[in-house]
This record gives structure tokens, C-alpha cells and sequence, in this order.
């Protein structure tokens, strides 16, 4: 069972759960935030995008006190795999499930736009469906998606192989032109130091239908489900 | 405080005649307390009551066998089968945008979504017309990040897309920018939610965001008189938006009402907790008694005069029934908003409001919301009509360079790229977009509630012509009205339906009455003939500063249903070698059009022509066409005329793919590459010669004129040197650059 965490102010909540169960036919279920523990059977947790207590503050910083979030740090340091696409990518960069912090795109406007990213490694649980290198085509649409680190953070996350994808070129081209934010190093996503938590600005659950945004989402959210399919599941 | 003194002084201060306050008097048979004569005042201002138009919107037509609820609801609402409908509305928010550019916009969406989801309907797809002054003006380009950014900042956390809209920018606009927002949402056709207080003794419970001092007055003095040089101090009378709450607010609402724990619900829009109270009451034929001192409030010290006029936004009147309180109560405390019960629903048709333990107002319901004043005010052709309409096309010099006026019409602000204001916009969220912003009508598909997919699809399309409009108002609208349905033909789609936002100037003066009479009837005849009643609508009078009016504006938004949205077309050439084929005809026309305004620097002429019949066998035509697969791509020609469209269809995509075209028309060249006649369509398919066979049976002019490929756009006559020979991304360039280029500029 797959859990979509659905916090006041989420609003791809819905179209996540279409995205897992609707399209690729895996288990789901909304969990609102003021629950304090995940449905025992839980395989992977999924922060959706929005704007998670209307973005006020800062982007994901009211989210992290949700109650469920203790349930979701549990899970995540058990080892049990978390995605977080957009607005949940910045709530797990505000718990600090995953390095580095989400600021204000570059050019000061939110932006809504499909764009290029490269796998720049191909594994369980995120992204054994590609392989290193591959392009997808995914959309964006946030004002605040330009990630950030350290110098020496984000050295770290080169080494350590946490950068999953990459904003670039159709043809793979990490460029100036192609990041759309101002990311650092052209950073779309990151995960931890274990690898099971897992970040990223474009959205890949609105790019499962051929006719709606193609497919390319599914690289992503079907290796998720891949991943999880036949465990045991745990809270 | 003390509440001062009533008169008539005070009640002119308040907008009101002198004749309606002695209606008032007749009716209560005492001098009125101030915050009844607050009450009668938004009541009866022309925002609320329409008592100018009203006249005219009664005439035009509003009924078909689809049509589920017509205006008089929050929303129109139109079956489109599968047991499902949809929910749709356009409001003005044109005053307060002007004022404070991000929070009018913003809470123009808020409101429009309030009027959907109060329906019943889960807000699926907005669009918005968008009027600014010329962009050279600092002052609207300030307007137009302002409210770019309000309508982003609003319609993008509340989890709802922007598919589409329109943008121009005219002088006429230089004081009164016009801000139109469209929603529409989808709803069980058997699960619609009325403005009703019915049921004696039920509870009348207020959600959503607590009362504040903000709008008060919004609806009677900011968007009922004209502006001056004094307007700017009215910016406290705009309201702020919070669209977290809004969106907790649609969750909860639609929550509730899959229950069947209330009877009717109602926003608190104009005039607050006053308007909904009485409309709920009189749709009833019941009364109300409330209490306001268990009105949430986020100030302290508010009067009985305040909170019955605040425009606060997000709140919801809601009337339950006996015993469902705790239902009630559980949902909304659940999305952390307020939930108190406020009143009781009554026998007696009174509205009787307590504070502070004392009567503070006690009138009857009926008069108040059903007897406002009807205006038959006066009209006049406006004295220098025949000479706006002045055009002897012989003295205007053909165009000696075709591929210049080409690039200059691309590059210019109104007929340039718009994607600078729509990519700041979500296309996207809830997963339906299949056509988004950029094309002549979007294209969603339709979820039911619980969220399984559907095979329909709703194509949307919002429209107007304001040069044509002032030329010609009766002919603007019919074009206005002509020109959306089309839009929403290309995609495939049978048009349904048609809501409006009908922005003018000054109502009391004649020409601007007689303006609006003629567009509302040409606005009738049109959406007869084209079998698209009107559903819903908004008016928007005294859009004017100092005197001066804007273009009469009817804004027209049509919805249509496509069955199998898989089967649809784009507005783009989608493929090279693929056979152009143009239906309708080319006359010389050059009244009114871009070309004009642009290279001759001439508003004038008389409106192209629009014939009705044909654009109702054209609609049929497209339908049909994309159903059996013969249309692969279909444009309008629309602004700027065939090159302009031709240019759109080949650049606009994915892939640029140009086109080799060869007409042989005997029109003066300008004319036919810039003239704006209605009723045509760029169509290119694969089957030209069962297109054309199609399109013969359907009674339609059309014929083949070229074929689609290279990475030029070539137009000429059939034998000979071309008139245009443009490289796509010279164009391209041009036209993606329009606006973000003057912006940079500043």
C-alpha cells in the first residue's frame, strides 16, 4: 500500500493517487496529515505537491510539524522508500529527510512548463526503470524550485551519486538555458545519503497519459511501484 | 460608536435616489436604521440589482433541453451526459484590479470559484480576459504583473488550472483596466446545491474565514459609480484573498455535500453576509433571524453597519438541517475552519438581525431582494457613430510590403505571444489539461467526482472584439458570440453553452446605454441562431474615468462538449504533407482590423460581417469532420487575419512545420492576407478530397489552397512572385518576443 499524504493545502494529492493507482493499478491511499501513523501494510510514502498551509511562510515549513511527519521520518529512517515531488520535495528538505533547501526561482516568477531532465543514475527504488542518461520530459510549475546546497554539500551529493536527475537540453545537454529556476548545478532531484529518500521539483505523476503530457512520469512513479511491489509493507 | 443619523443625505451618500429612498420608507413605514439603509443600499446598487439591465438580459434567450439551471444561480449548469454536468460562470472584477492590481485579480478567481463549487461542482478550469492599457504605459505594465501575478497566486494554490484566456491592450483601457475571470467545474447533474433557506427552524451556519473591515462598500460604491482622481483612496474597499483557505474551503464544502446534511448554501460574495442571507431567505419565500455577535470576526469593535457589508472573502452561509449541526461542525473543524450556527430559518419573510442583544434591523425579505428598482433608462445612438464607421477602403493604401506588415502584426502586444503571462500560471494540476493555453479553445477532460476518468472532454473558449464592438456594437457581440463557438468547433467540440461578462461605461448616459442594448441583442440573436443559451453572466457598468468610457466589451466564454475527447484537433499543423484546406470565404474586409489599426494607424469601417447560418453548418462541419479523423488540425482566422492565422498554425506546435499556399482570389492582396472576415477556418488534413466532399454536402465554402511542410511560410497567388516568404523562426522570434520584449524595455 502506497501512502499519499495529503496535507491542508495539497493539491496533486489527487492526481498522484490517480497517477499510482489509477494508471499503474498499485495500491493507494490518501493519509491526512493529522493522523500520527501510517495504515500498518505502508510500502512507500509519497509527499504530493501544493501548497502545503497555503505557503505562507516558507514553502514546506508548516508541513514538517504535521503529526504524520513523525510517522514519515520513522519510515523513512527504517529504510521504507519516500517521494517527495514539488511542494513535498521542500517539506522534506524543511525536515531535513533530504539535504539542501528550495528557494526562489531566479528570474522571481512562478513558471508553469514542460522541461527536460536527465536520469544521472538508474536504480531501485526511484528510477530502475530508465537508464543513466536517458531524457525525460516532465512538467514544472512552482515559484520556488531552485535548489540549493552548500559547496560542500553539494560536492558530497556529486560523489555520492544522490543527484537522480538533472534539468538539461532535449538531447541531454546539461545547460544555462535549460535549467529553469536557477537550480545549483542544474539539480532537479535529490535523494539521501541511503537512497531511499527521494526529492524532485518536476512532477512526474502529470506525465502518465500518452495524450496528457505523455509518459515519461512513469520512469519515476512506475520503478516506485516496481520497487515496492511484493513488500511486506511496514508503518 | 453611535450609528448617523438616517436621511436623505445619507442615503445619496450611499448611492441610493432620491426615489428609491422613498421606496424605502413605503416599505418599512419608518425611517430606516443605518444598518438597513447600509442593507438597501448594496441591495439595490446596480451591481447587485442589475436594475439597468435587467431590462435587457430578460430578453435573451436562456432555456434548452440541456440546460439544468439557467442565471438566477450561482452558476449556469448543463448536462452533458453520462448523468454528469457542468458548472460555469464569468465575473468582472475590473474596479478593484484597477485599484490594486494583485488583489483584485486575486479575489476575481476566488469569487468565480466560490460561485462553482457553491453549485456542488469541483472547479476544474478557468480562463480569463485580460484589458490593459497600452503596454508602453508603465503605469499597466505595473497593472499587468500586478495582476498576473493575482491571478497565479490565487488560481495556483488553490489547485485549479489556467487553460486559457485572452489579452489586448488598447488606449481605451488607459483608466479602466477590465479583468474578467471564467470558471467552470463538474458536478452530478443530480446533485446540484441552491441559494435556499428552506426548511422553518433549520440552522443557518457560517464557514470559512472570519469578518474583517475589508470591502465594505465593494459592491455599491467601487463597482456601481465611475472612477476619478479620487478613486485611489477606495483601495480600502478591495478585499484581500486567501487562497489556502479558499481551498481548505472547496475541500470541506464538497465533503459536506456528498452528504445529505444541508439544504442549501450560499457565498458570501458582494455585500457579504447581507446578499446571501436575503437571497437564501427569498429563494425560500422563508426569513432568517441572526445573531451577529456569533459572527466570527478577526477585528474587534466591528458594527452591526460592518459586518453585514463586509466583502471578506472565503466565508459560506450554509442552511442545514435539524440535528445535521454536528455533521456540520465535524467536517469544517476538521479543515481547521470556522463553523458556528449564526441564525435559524423562519416563517414570517422577515430578516431580523440582532447585536449586542438589540433588533438592529427587521425588514421584510421580498421587497429587499425581488423589488429592487427596474431602470427603462433612456438611449441614444451615440452622435459620432456614423463617423467611427466611415471608411472608403479606395483611399487606403494597398500594403506594398506584405511580408513587413506580417512581422509587425506577430510582434505587436496584441496579437504577440502571451505565454509570458500563462507560463506563471498552473496548466496542469488535476491531470486533465489536453489542450492548455496558446491554441483557439483548451481542451479538459472530464473526471467524475470520485475521480474516475471519462471519455468526454469540455472544450472552452472565451472571446471579444472590442474595436468591433465600438464600431458596431450589435455586430461586435454577434461576432463575439460567432467567434468563441467557433474556437470551441476547431477542437472537434459541439458548443453547448455560453456565459458573458458584458463590461461597459456610465449606464446613466444614453450612447452608453444604447451601446449596451444593441450588444445584448446582438449577444440574443446570435446565441439563438447558434443554439447556445445563455446560461450565466455578469455586468459590469461604469467602466469609466473621468468621463471617459472604454470600448463597449461583451466578453463572451462558450463551453462545448466533445464526446471522445481522444478525438480532437489541434490549432497547429501537426504533421508535414498535409493537405491546407480553407473553409469560408475571403471578402474585402478591412473595417475594423488589426492591419488598419497598425499600419494606417485607422480604427474605423464597419465590423466584418457574420452570417449566422453559415457559422452554425461551419460548427456542424468541424464537429463531424475531426469525429471521422478527416481534420487533423483546425485554426480560426481570427485577428490579423489568413496570413496571421497561417503563420499561428505553423509555428504554434511542437514542431515548426510551414506551408506552401496559393490563393487565387481576385481581392485586393492586403485584404486577403490581413482582412479579418468571419467564419473561416484553416483546417489540414490527410483526406482533403473527402473533406471537401464533407464540407460540400454541409453547405460550406471550402477549398484546397496548399500543403504543409519546409521551414517556410510561402503565400501568393497561384502563378507568379509570392507576397510573403517568411523563414518560421524569423516569425517565431517575433511573436514569442512581443511581450516579454516591451517588458524588459519598460
Amino acid at each position: 500500500m502506497l501512502a499519499v499524504v495529503q496535507f491542508p493545502g495539497s493539491n496533486d494529492d489527487r492526481d498522484m493517487r490517480f497517477a499510482l493507482k489509477g494508471v499503474l493499478g498499485a495500491e493507494t491511499e490518501l493519509v491526512w496529515h493529522k493522523r500520527s501513523e501510517l495504515s500498518s501494510g505502508t510500502t512507500a510514502v509519497v509527499c504530493p505537491g501544493g501548497f502545503s498551509y497555503g505557503d505562507y511562510l516558507r514553502c514546506g515549513a508548516m508541513a514538517k510539524f504535521s503529526p504524520i511527519m513523525a510517522a514519515v521520518r520513522r519510515f523513512a529512517e527504517a529504510g521504507g522508500p519516500v517521494l517527495g515531488v514539488c511542494n513535498g520535495f521542500q517539506v522534506l528538505c524543511e525536515a531535513e529527510l533530504l539535504p539542501g533547501v528550495l528557494v526562489r526561482n531566479h528570474h522571481l516568477h512562478f513558471v508553469c512548463d514542460f522541461v527536460h531532465v536527465r536520469v544521472e543514475r538508474a536504480a531501485p527504488p526511484f528510477t530502475s526503470r530508465a537508464r543513466a542518461g536517458d531524457v525525460l520530459r516532465l512538467p514544472i510549475k512552482h515559484g520556488e524550485g531552485a535548489y540549493f546546497a552548500e559547496a560542500e554539500v553539494l560536492a558530497r551529493l556529486e560523489r555520492n551519486g544522490q543527484v537522480l536527475v538533472r534539468y538539461c537540453e532535449a538531447d541531454g545537454t546539461p545547460t544555462a538555458a535549460a535549467n529553469p529556476n536557477g537550480s545549483l548545478a542544474g539539480v532537479a532531484g535529490v535523494t539521501n545519503e541511503a537512497g531511499n529518500v527521494f526529492g524532485l521539483m518536476p512532477h512526474p505523476e502529470h506525465a502518465v497519459e500518452a495524450a496528457i503530457g505523455g509518459v515519461d512520469g512513469l520512469a519515476i512513479l512506475g520503478s516506485l511501484v516496481d520497487a515496492v511491489r511484493g513488500a511486506r509493507g511496514r508503518r | 460608536m453611535t450609528d448617523p443619523r438616517v436621511d436623505l443625505d445619507l442615503a445619496r451618500e450611499h448611492g441610493l435616489s432620491d426615489a428609491d429612498y422613498a421606496r424605502i420608507l413605503e416599505i418599512l413605514g419608518r425611517t430606516p436604521t443605518f444598518p438597513e439603509l447600509g442593507i438597501f443600499s448594496v441591495m439595490w446598487s446596480e451591481h447587485c440589482s442589475y436594475k439597468s439591465s435587467k431590462k435587457y438580459l430578460e430578453r435573451l434567450p436562456t432555456r434548452a433541453e440541456h440546460v439544468l439551471h439557467g442565471p438566477g444561480a450561482n452558476a449556469g449548469v448543463v448536462a452533458i451526459g453520462e448523468g454528469l454536468a457542468v458548472a460555469f460562470k464569468m465575473e468582472s472584477h475590473n474596479h478593484p484590479s484597477f485599484i490594486e492590481p494583485r488583489q483584485g485579480a486575486a479575489t476575481g478567481v476566488g469569487g468565480i470559484l466560490r460561485d462553482v463549487f457553491t453549485m456542488g461542482a469541483r472547479p476544474l478550469a478557468s480562463l480569463d480576459s485580460l484589458r490593459f492599457g497600452p503596454i508602453e504605459d508603465p503605469r499597466h505594465r505595473y497593472l499587468l504583473h500586478g495582476v498576473v501575478d493575482g491571478i497565479g497566486g490565487y488560481g495556483n494554490p488553490v489547485g485549479v488550472a489556467t487553460v486559457g484566456g485572452e489579452t489586448s491592450f488598447h488606449e481605451c483601457y488607459r483608466g479602466n483596466i477590465l479583468v474578467n475571470a471564467f470558471n467552470l467545474g463538474i458536478i452530478e447533474a443530480d446533485a446540484v446545491f441552491l441559494a435556499t433557506a428552506a426548511g422553518v427552524g433549520n440552522p443557518v451556519i457560517y464557514v470559512g474565514s472570519k469578518t474583517g473591515r475589508d470591502g465594505i462598500h465593494g459592491a455599491s460604491l467601487l463597482a456601481s459609480a465611475e472612477f476619478d482622481d479620487a478613486s485611489e483612496a477606495k483601495r480600502p474597499t478591495v478585499q484581500v484573498g486567501d487562497p489556502f483557505t479558499e481551498k481548505c474551503l472547496i475541500e470541506a464544502c464538497l465533503e459536506l455535500m456528498a452528504t445529505d446534511a444541508i439544504v442549501g448554501i450560499q457565498d458570501m460574495g458582494a455585500a457579504g453576509l447581507t446578499c446571501s442571507s436575503f437571497e437564501m431567505a427569498s429563494n425560500a419565500g422563508t426569513g432568517i433571524e441572526l445573531d451577529l455577535d456569533r459572527v466570527p470576526q478577526r477585528e474587534t469593535g466591528m458594527t452591526s453597519y460592518e459586518l453585514l457589508l463586509s466583502e471578506s472573502q472565503e466565508r459560506m452561509l450554509l442552511v442545514a438541517r435539524v440535528g445535521q449541526e454536528g455533521r456540520v461542525r465535524e467536517i469544517f473543524e476538521r479543515w481547521d475552519l470556522d463553523v458556528v450556527v449564526v441564525g435559524t430559518v423562519t416563517d414570517d419573510g422577515r430578516m431580523r438581525i440582532r447585536h449586542g442583544g438589540a433588533v438592529v434591523v427587521d425588514i421584510p425579505v421580498d421587497p429587499v431582494a425581488k423589488s429592487a428598482p427596474v431602470l427603462d433608462r433612456p438611449l441614444r445612438e451615440p452622435a459620432d457613430l456614423r463617423e467611427r464607421q466611415k471608411l472608403d477602403l479606395a483611399a487606403v493604401a494597398p500594403e506594398q510590403e506584405p511580408g513587413a506588415a506580417l512581422e509587425a502584426l506577430l510582434d505587436s502586444p496584441n496579437l504577440g505571444s502571451k505565454a509570458w503571462l500563462y507560463r506563471q500560471y498552473d496548466q496542469l494540476v488535476q491531470g486533465d489539461t489536453v489542450i492548455g493555453p496558446g491554441g483557439d479553445a483548451a481542451l479538459v477532460r472530464v473526471k467524475r467526482m470520485d475521480g474516475t476518468p471519462t471519455d468526454m472532454g469540455i472544450a472552452l473558449a472565451v472571446d471579444c472584439n472590442p474595436r468591433w464592438c465600438w464600431l458596431d456594437p450589435y455586430a461586435g457581440a454577434v461576432a463575439a458570440v460567432a467567434e468563441a463557438a467557433r474556437n470551441v468547433a476547431c477542437t472537434g467540440a459541439r458548443p453547448l453553452a455560453l456565459t458573458n461578462c458584458l463590461n461597459f461605461g456610465n449606464p446613466e448616459k444614453p450612447e452608453i446605454m444604447w451601446e449596451f442594448a444593441e450588444a445584448t441583442r446582438g449577444l440574443g440573436d446570435a446565441a439563438l441562431a447558434l443554439g447556445t443559451p445563455v446560461v450565466s453572466g455578469n455586468v459590469s457598468f461604469y467602466n469609466e474615468t473621468s468621463g471617459r468610457a472604454i470600448h463597449p466589451t461583451p466578453t463572451i466564454a462558450v463551453v462545448g462538449l466533445l464526446e471522445r475527447w481522444a478525438r480532437h484537433a489541434v490549432s497547429h499543423f501537426p504533421a508535414a504533407g498535409l493537405e491546407v484546406v480553407l473553409l469560408g470565404e475571403c471578402r474585402e474586409e478591412l473595417g475594423g482590423s488589426e492591419w488598419l489599426a497598425l499600419r494606417r494607424g485607422l480604427e474605423a469601417g464597419t465590423p466584418p460581417v457574420v452570417d449566422l447560418e453559415h457559422e452554425r453548418r461551419l460548427t456542424g462541419l468541424l464537429g463531424e469532420g475531426v469525429r471521422r479523423g478527416w481534420i487533423r488540425s483546425a485554426h480560426d482566422v481570427a485577428d490579423g487575419g489568413l496570413a496571421v492565422a497561417l503563420a499561428e498554425c505553423a509555428f504554434t506546435g511542437p514542431l515548426w512545420i510551414g506551408a506552401e499556399i496559393a490563393l487565387a482570389d481576385t481581392i485586393r492582396p492586403d485584404a486577403l492576407l490581413f482582412g479579418e472576415s468571419t467564419g473561416r477556418v484553416i483546417a489540414a488534413t490527410a483526406e482533403p478530397e473527402a473533406l471537401l466532399a464533407l464540407a460540400r454536402e454541409g453547405g460550406v465554402p471550402a477549398r484546397h489552397i496548399g500543403r504543409t511542410g519546409g521551414s517556410h511560410l510561402v503565400i501568393g497567388p497561384p502563378q507568379g512572385e509570392p507576397w510573403i516568404r517568411a523563414s518560421l523562426e524569423r516569425l517565431h522570434g517575433l511573436w514569442a518576443r512581443a511581450i516579454p520584449r516591451r517588458l524588459e524595455e519598460g
